[in-house]
């Protein structure tokens, strides 16, 4: 077996870190799930309000997205763009 | 995945400046758009019929739109509205079309959204005077400036991410789906890869559609959110 360079232990543990980057899929989740279920009450609620429920969750659920994709862009770095190699 | 999923490099200007497909991706939809306005609004009539009602309505739902978010005193937004919401939807339904949507360059979105955070101090100062506007940085007490400033200077880069992320994602999963059905009709013993005829269409409707049309509609409302935010 050959000894692993400088270069593969970066490649790997950048892998590694892409990986966990992507754990901030966890809040993004939480955040839209819980912006889905106020909605799904706000209309059972209100149900001549859809419209505008529906146009201030999406908005809702957009910003709550923003975490996750910080995430990935974190991850895509590590992947595509390492700056450390 | 030689070279990534970075924007191809088309061709090279003399002096060595770089033409990437974002570029040329964005060419064509100016051609579109500025073909399309043309011949759509030539010849107009008192009363509509065909395309025409089609315009009005896009026209006026753009006006409402705004006149909903801003309110009717910052009505004269709504063309710099309708231009981002018509530029950022077709950008990301070119994927559609096979070509790389620009907004998945992260280039196109920062430029989209430095647009925005000019507009939001720009048009603070001019509405407030620049002493006033300077001075919400201070609220509520002084010891907060760093952190307001910090936040004023997030936003552009949230927009940006925003919409790049969530291209981008689409991007890259569909082109790991297409190599991955190019690769399976390989072994299937196919030389046409015929597996990437129907089954990406669910995603790209998912993608291309749902998420291009939902997030060029995200873009604006917050540009609009917080424009007329730094205004009032």
């Amino acid at each position: 077996m050959d000894a692993i360079t400088g270069k593969e232990l970066i490649l790997a543990c950048s892998a590694i870190g892409a990986g966990l980057a992507m754990i901030a899929g966890i809040g993004a989740g939480i955040g839209q799930g819980y912006a889905a279920g106020k909605g799904a009450e706000a209309v059972g609620k209100q149900p001549e309000a859809q419209g505008e429920i529906i146009k201030t969750m999406l908005l809702g659920a957009a910003v709550a997205e923003t975490t996750g994709i910080y995430g990935l862009i974190i991850a895509l770095i590590l992947l595509f763009a390492n700056p450390f190699v | 995945m030689e070279g990534g999923f970075g924007a191809r490099i088309v061709f090279t200007l003399p002096g060595g400046i770089p033409v990437t497909e974002t570029v040329t991706t964005t060419w064509i939809i100016m051609a579109v758009l500025i073909g399309c306005s043309y011949v759509f609004t030539r010849n107009f009539k008192k009363i509509p019929k065909g395309m025409q009602n089609f315009i009005e309505v896009l026209v006026n739902g753009i006006y409402n739109f705004t006149e909903q978010t801003m309110g009717q005193d910052k009505i004269g937004f709504a063309p710099y509205i309708g231009t981002i919401i018509i530029y950022i939807g077709f950008s990301n339904l070119s994927g559609l079309f096979g070509f790389r949507p620009p907004t998945a360059d992260v280039n196109t979105t920062l430029g989209l959204s430095m647009i925005t955070f000019f507009m939001i101090h720009g048009f603070g100062m001019k509405k407030k005077g620049v002493g006033t506007y300077l001075k919400g940085f201070t609220e509520p007490f002084w010891i907060m400036t760093p952190l307001n400033v910090i936040g004023e200077l997030a936003t552009p880069i949230s927009l940006a991410f925003r919409l790049f992320g969530n291209i981008v994602g689409g991007t890259i999963i569909m082109g790991l789906l297409y190599g991955a059905l190019a690769a399976f009709s390989t072994k299937l013993g196919i030389t046409i890869p015929i597996l990437q005829a129907a089954i990406p269409v669910p995603l790209h409707l998912y993608f291309d559609v749902f998420a291009g049309l939902l997030q060029s509609f995200i873009f604006t409302i917050l540009t609009m959110v917080s424009v007329s935010m730094a205004m009032d």
